[in-house]
This record gives structure tokens, sequence and C-alpha cells, in this order.
């Protein structure tokens, strides 16, 4: 894949020795790499059809040092891409080759644990399962779960502002942080929000959440911990068609219940996932709903009763209730491994992240269902039903000339119809480079402006992380620009009173 | 007097700042006014109503989504949910009591711009997270949109979470969209009489930190707890636990409750009604209402870790003679103080500044809102960011300007 990335700076290339050993100096030991080989592992992320080899990479392992690092680079005019396990799947840790790439993975301690005021403040490299596994003896965990848990770090959840499967009903990584400790790229170092649940001033950290590594690198964050609900169980729930599990779907909302969890699958993804993990799919069914309940014992199956009752009534042609957690998470199987499955039965495949009013599914999988005959790719989808968050996997062989490009095409197809129906270009995934030059479909030049000039306030000489998100780069000296028209006539139709 | 201009749509509020920008003048932006005297009190050359952009423009009740003109009453907007048994779970409060104007009167705009939270905050999170999409005017006298009408959108920058709480600093909101949630079936609140307010909050952390799912926790101690109805009848300091959901699920973790809380205190119960009286009242600051005993004073909203309310509210009982009491268990202090010349700023400001969190000067007279910072003081890295954020929206500063900070 190509993707035009802002112009290499000559300037700086020309003076890569002297940045290495200034570098070296701030973060001293085997902190700066710039070998090629040991460069190698960070020259992609999660999207590995994109690949840069960065200037150089420096892992700095104290706020101090990302300071230095920063305002170094801002006093040099240096690029900096911040990175944190490197798991975006829209390229937004894609290095530069004239830019330090700031690797955030030694920041790994968990700081503090206040299970009275039920936070956590953790370092920005921990990874998001080890927040859970380390308050999970005192029966607390952290909500947001996307599927990366493993190997996704804090930091790179708050960049990307990561949901999971749970966050229709826990929320998503913005409704789950109280804090953080920022450093701007000019080096400032700055606190927002803490142990307290409302932001004094302007919601700075809201903001930050999702910003995917333009206006800051986070060093420290403060996360909610929550309570372990007491259990949790599972519907498995099949339908002829994927009318009846939209319709399904939207009367357990209707009905006033709000599930852990709520996924679907239409017929490729099933078949692929039960091939796979043999996790007791029904094969015969168009849309496979996976819907979890979770809290006290006696309101998971007074729920889950009625979540039975309604897909009787949506014409479900089967439905299985979990009796055991191994059952639970059996039936999860299947859903958790959905793209590895996919990944089995087609050389490549191209995930999407789209989402749409939950009521407008039927006729998107419909429209995809042309889309595909139309580009001759076969595409699967799986679904955080919930909250319409879609993602297509679209199948292609790399190898076949042309086929990538055909998926990419399809791809863009689907996220334009994802806006068309009142939906949006990314759910959790992120813009990064992927998505960037697709912006316009969804905001227009006024909008995208406010938010570039929210960017240079952060950062007014664009060096971090430039070429994701925004499709063109304005000077901020040209964004700040007022044109005032003077003269003109005070709106003499207006009342005034 | 600074003269009204009333907008009927997002063109007309265009026109309004584009005319404000050309003529340097500085607009204060309203929209029924009934949280008009929150904020530094400064100077506005004119005044743009925003009441007459009103209107519910979508509500999908099983997307759980509801579109409206930033103008368009909370009451409109909480009566057409209720008919589909839903509701703004973030519980926006209504001040107009607290403040003095009639209550029912504020806008969907308006509890957006100053992120109005209820008690159910401790839960479901604060009115910025139930804020899903946006249509607003610059200061430039640029319309410009962000967010969407689905829950998960990482489409650029979250816009809408800077907007909630920004009073109408940044942008004038045009439309807004929010997330409705079902209402629960059913409430019932567990109290507890402590022995002193140390102990209630100790009460609070366990009862937060079990899987009984509090939806709200609130100490009043014996004189806001006599200022309320369903109160009062228990003569002294009460400790309030809300519990919402389906029946058996209400019925279990209130076992689960009174068992972990037996050696708190004597133990009682609300239902329904009573419960929802309860909570309606702290959540609107009732037992500091304009019209009531502690109406002359000066009311403090403090912000701060749940575990250390109680000891601030303390500190400012022993030090001036305030009275307290706590939502959020323990993280949200209302405090009265009586008038001083600073409206008690110095002394909050510093326990506030020891304990961790922040003060914001809900009620004070015009004079004292211009000398004291109603909002937290800043520290000149954020101060700066701050301002530099205001003016990539409002260079000029059209839009309130000076309402948060001098400046700003």
């Amino acid at each position: 894949m190509s993707v035009a990335m802002p112009q290499s700076d000559g300037a700086v290339l020309a003076r890569r020795a002297e940045i290495v050993a200034t570098l070296r100096r701030i973060v001293p030991g085997e902190g700066v790499i710039d070998s090629e080989a040991a460069m190698r592992p960070y020259e992609s992320d999660g999207l590995t059809a994109y690949r840069q080899l960065p200037m150089v990479v420096v892992l700095p392992e104290t706020t101090e040092q990302v300071a230095a690092v920063l305002g170094y680079c801002h006093r040099q005019g240096v690029k900096v891409v911040p990175r944190g396990a490197g798991t975006s799947l829209s390229g937004g840790a894609l290095p530069l080759g004239d830019g330090v790439l700031l690797g955030m993975a030694k920041f790994n301690r968990i700081r503090a644990i206040d299970y009275d005021n039920r936070i956590a403040v953790v370092e920005p490299g921990v990874t998001n399962l080890a927040v859970s596994q380390a308050v999970a003896d005192a029966g607390f965990y952290y909500a947001p779960d996307p599927s990366s848990q493993i190997a996704c770090t804090i930091g790179g959840n708050v960049a990307e502002n990561s949901g999971g499967v749970h966050c229709l009903k826990y929320g998503v990584t913005t409704n789950n942080v109280f804090g953080c400790e920022l450093v701007l790229m000019n080096g400032e170092i700055l606190r927002l929000g803490g142990s307290y649940l409302d932001s004094p001033g302007y919601d700075l950290l809201g903001i930050v959440a999702g910003s995917e590594g333009l206006l800051g690198v986070v060093t420290e964050v403060t996360v909610r911990i929550l309570n372990k609900p007491e259990t949790a169980r599972a519907a498995l729930i099949g339908f002829l068609s994927s009318e009846d599990g939209g319709e399904c779907v939207a009367r357990i909302i209707g009905a006033g219940i709000i599930p852990g969890g709520m996924e679907m699958m239409d017929r490729p993804a099933i078949h692929a996932a039960e091939d796979f993990v043999h996790a007791g799919y029904p094969l015969d069914v168009e849309a496979l709903l996976i819907v979890e309940l979770d809290g006290p014992r006696a309101e998971v199956d007074y729920l889950l009763a009625r979540v039975q009752e309604i897909a009787r009534e949506c014409r479900a042609v089967t439905c299985r209730l979990s009796n055991s957690e191994d059952e639970r998470l059996l039936f999860w199987a299947g859903r958790k491994a959905a793209f590895p499955a996919v990944g089995r039965i087609s050389p490549d495949y191209y995930c999407m992240d789209g989402t749409i009013p939950r009521a407008k599914l039927p006729l998107v999988l419909h429209r995809m269902k042309e889309l595909s005959a139309q580009y001759g790719l076969r595409v699967a989808n799986v679904f955080h039903a919930g909250d319409g968050n879609l993602h297509p996997l679209i199948l292609y062989d790399a190898n076949m000339p042309g086929e990538l490009e055909r998926a990419e095409n399809f791809g863009a197809d689907i996220l334009r119809l994802c806006v068309e129906v009142g939906g949006v270009l990314t759910g959790e995934h992120g813009v990064g480079v992927e998505k960037r030059d697709l912006m316009p479909v969804m905001f227009s030049e006024a909008d995208l402006n406010q938010q570039q000039r929210l960017k240079c306030a952060f950062d007014e000489k664009s060096l971090l992380n430039p070429g994701k998100v925004f499709p063109t780069l304005h000077r901020c000296a040209e964004l700040g620009r007022m044109h005032v028209h003077a003269g003109r006539v005070a709106f003499p139709d207006l009342p005034r009173f | 007097m600074s003269a009204d201009i009333k907008a009927r749509n997002a063109a007309e509020v265009e026109q309004v700042v584009q005319w404000a920008l050309a003529d340097g003048k500085a607009l204060e932006i309203v929209g029924r006014g009934s949280k008009r005297t929150i904020g530094r009190a400064a100077q506005w050359d004119a005044t743009l109503d925003l009441s007459g952009l009103s209107g519910i423009t979508l509500y999908e009740p099983a997307e759980l989504v509801l579109s409206a003109k930033a103008g368009t009453p909370l009451a409109e907007i909480e009566t057409l949910l209720a008919g589909s048994a839903q509701e703004l779970a973030f519980e926006p409060a209504d001040y107009g009591p607290l403040l003095g104007v009639p209550p029912g009167a504020g806008t969907i705009g308006g509890v957006i711009s100053a992120n109005l939270s209820g008690p159910r905050r401790v839960k479901t999170g604060a009115a910025r997270d139930h804020f899903l999409g946006v249509t607003a005017v610059s200061g430039r006298g640029e319309s410009f949109k962000s967010g969407g009408r689905v829950v998960k959108n990482v489409t650029g920058y979250d816009l809408c979470k800077l907007l909630a709480g920004s009073w109408g600093t940044l942008a004038a909101m045009t439309e807004v969209t929010v997330k409705t949630l079902p209402r629960a079936e059913m409430e019932e609140t567990l109290l507890i009489l402590p022995r002193d307010d140390a102990r209630a909050a100790q009460a609070m952390t366990v009862a937060m930190g079990s899987y009984a799912d509090v939806s709200g926790a609130a100490h009043l101690p014996a004189g806001p707890a006599s200022r309320v109805g369903e109160l009062q009848a228990l003569g002294g300091g009460t400790t309030a636990l809300r519990l919402e959901g389906v029946p058996p699920s209400v019925a279990h973790r209130k076992d689960v409750l009174a068992k972990l809380l037996a050696g708190f205190g004597k133990l009682e119960s609300l239902s329904a009604a009573a419960s929802r009286g309860l909570w309606r009242a702290i959540r609107d600051v009732a037992p500091f209402a304009a019209g009531g005993p502690y109406g002359d004073r000066y009311v403090w909203r403090i912000s701060t870790a749940p575990t250390r309310g109680v000891e601030i509210g303390r500190k400012l009982t022993e030090l001036a003679q305030a009275e307290s009491f706590y939502d959020w268990a323990g993280g949200l202090v209302w405090a009265a103080l009586p008038p001083a010349d600073d409206a008690g700023a110095a002394l909050v400001r510093a326990i506030v500044g020891t304990a961790g969190g922040h003060a914001t000067l809900i009620r004070a007279p015009a004079a004292l809102r211009a000398k004291v910072d109603v909002f937290e003081p800043q520290n000149p890295t954020l101060a700066a960011l701050t301002k530099r954020v205001r003016e990539g929206f409002d260079p000029k500063g059209v839009l309130n300007a000076g309402r948060m900070w001098a400046g700003v």
C-alpha cells in the first residue's frame, strides 16, 4: 500500500548523527537505537501493509527524558512519532523516515492502586490486561477490553480511545480515565484531571483521549477500576436473516436491557469461526448473536429469561444459554477467534471498522453483498451489535496482482456507506494513515480546520505524529488567520428586545 | 444594560458572531438564563439568546439517541424520553432553586455547556460521557460539527468533550446529540444513620467497593439533612445509597448491602417515590436553596477523591463555620459558607489544594464573582494551553469572554 506522508526533511536527515548523539545524552544506555536491523521491529504497527524505518528509535524511561527529547526535537524541528505496543490497526504508529520513533514500552510500572477511591495509577506502557490482573485479587478489573488487550498498552488505549466488547455497558477508554500526565511537544509537562470525577476547566483529557498521539505524549494515566460483577452468562442465538437478528438487538435494548456485550456474526464469519475453534455454532443460520449479561446472579438469570423470550418473538431458530463459565467462554471463543479464523480461509484479510446506526444493519449488509460481487472479493462480518460498530473483514490475496488495491477500494466504499447511513468512518481503530484521506467524506473543510486549530494549541509546529488523521496539513499561522468583513449590516431582521 | 439579540437558527447565530467580530463586540451566550449567575462576572456588549433554537430533531429510542437544538428546554426532552421509559442517565441537575430562579428553566445546551451531572455520575458518567455530537458556531463565526449520532466513534478529535463544561467560551452550540438510556424499572434507597461523617465516608467506600452496583451514594450531616423532607423524620446525619434495576436484582443487592453495612449504624429504607424525591433534592442542592435558611450563604462545589470529601468538609466547618454535604460517594462536596470578603476563596483553595481536587464558586454576589476566581486557578503552563485552545476557537474573545477566567 502506499500513502503520501509529509515530505522528508533533508536538512534533518543530514544531521542524523548529531541528533542521535544528542538523544544518547538525554537517554543514556541502550535507550537509543539507530542500527537498521535493530530498528526493523518498529517499521510498522498492526497495519503491516504500511512500513517505514524511522530515523532513530528512542526508548525513554522517565517523564523528564520524554520532556527533554520532545523539547529538543521541538527546538530542532524534528518530527516525533509516539508508539505504545504498536498494535494500531490504522497505522497510528507508522514511523517517519526523518522522525524520531518514541517508544513508551519502558514505562511499564503500576504506580499506585487505590481501592477505596477505585482508581489505579499506571504508566502508559502497562498492558491493558495487566491492569485488570493487578487488581483481580481484590475483585476489581479495568473495564475497556480491546481484543488486543494482552499486548496493547494503556497509553495506546488513551491515544486511540479504545473500546472493546463490553463498552456498550461500561464505556470506552475516555469514560474510564480520570487523569493523566502529559508532555507537550515543546517539552512542557502537564497534569490533567486526577483522582476526582470531573475536570477543572476545559476537559483537555477528553480530547487527549482519541487524539491518536497528535497532541502530546502521556506518561502516566489514572484509570477507574470497577468491582467485578458477581456473575456473567451468555445466550447464543441464531437467526435465518440479519433482519431478524437486528430486530432482536433493537428489542432487547427497547426492553430496557443493556447487556454487558452483544455481538453478531454473519454466515461467512460463523463458518470460519466454527471450523477453527468448534464452539458448537449453528451452521445453518445467517446471523448469530451472542448476548452476555453480567451482574448479580439474580439479575442475570432474570434478564436472560427475558432475552430468550425476545429471541423467540424475533424468530430465533436456536437459542442456547450458558450454564457454566466454561460454556460461556466457549460461546465467546469463536467470536474472539474470528479474525484468525478468517485468516485461515484467505491468504490475507483487511479489517474495517465503521459504526452505523444499529437499525441500518440489514441495509448495510445487503449493500455490502452487492459490493462484494462488484469487487469479486469475499467479506465476512463481525459486529458489535449493541453499539453499531461493524468490522467487515475483506478477504484477498496480496500475491494476486491488483487484489490489495481492490480490497482497499472495497473497504473505502464500505466506510462511505457507513457515513451515508448516518454512521462514522471509525468506531475504535482510529483514523491513522489508513482512513486519513476519507475524512472529507464525513467532515467539511471548516470542521477539519477547527480540529487542526486545536492541534496547533498543543503543537504549534506540527511536529508530533504529522501525516496522521488529517488529509491536508495546514500551517498553524495560516489556520489562525481571521477574515473579518467590517461594515456588515448588523442583522436588521433579528428580533431585539 | 446590554442588548439582547435572539437568534432563530444556526445561520443567524453565525451572522451575530460575524457582526460582533467585525464590530469588536463581546457577546454573552445564554439559553434561558437559568445558570447565568454562575461564573466570573464579566462585561459583555450584547447578549446572544439561543432559546429560539428550540426543538427535538431526532429521537430513536431503539438506537438510544436524541438530537435537539441547543435551546430546547431540558424539561421537554425529559418528558419525551419518559414516554419511552428512557432518560438522560447522567441525571442533569437543576440549579434553579439554588440560584433563586424558577425550577425547570434549563436547556439541553446549558446542561452540556456546564457539564452538569447528578448523583448517578458515580455509576453512569457525566454529561460529557453522554454527549455524542454537536454543531456549533465558533468565535470565528464559522459553523463546524464534531462527533455523530453513534456511541462508538473515534473519527477525529472528540470536540464534544471539550465543549462540555466550557461554559460557552469556545463556541455557541446550535444542535446537540446525546445518548439516552432505559430508565431503571425500580429504585430503592438504603439509609444508614452513622455515628459521624467519617464513619459515613467509610460506609460509602464499602458500598461502592462491593458489587452492589450503587447508583447514588451521598451523606447529609444533620443540618443539611433537616432540609430534605424525606430525611427529616430520621433526625440526624444520614447516608443514602441508591439501588436501581429490575426487582429481583434490587432485592438481592439490598441484602448484600445490608449485610456489609450492618456495623455502620441503624438501617432504614426508602421506597421508590421517596427515593426519587431524596435524590432530586441532593441533585439540585436543595439543602442550600436560595429561599431556605442557608439561602444567604456562598456555595462552593468541590470535586475531590471520594475518601477526601468528608475531611475537606470537616476543616471548612472548623475554620469557616461551613455547612457541607456529600454526593458522589464523598467525591462531590457542597459547602455553604457564611458571607466573607473573598467568599472564603483563600481558605477553600488552601484546603482543597492540600487534599487534591478543585473548587468552583457556584453562588455568590456578582461583585464577589468579579473579584475572586470562580473556577480553580490554573498553573501557568495549563493556563497558557487553555488560552491557546480558546484562541483556536475564538481568537478575538467574542464568546462569553472572561466567564471562566480573566481572558478566557
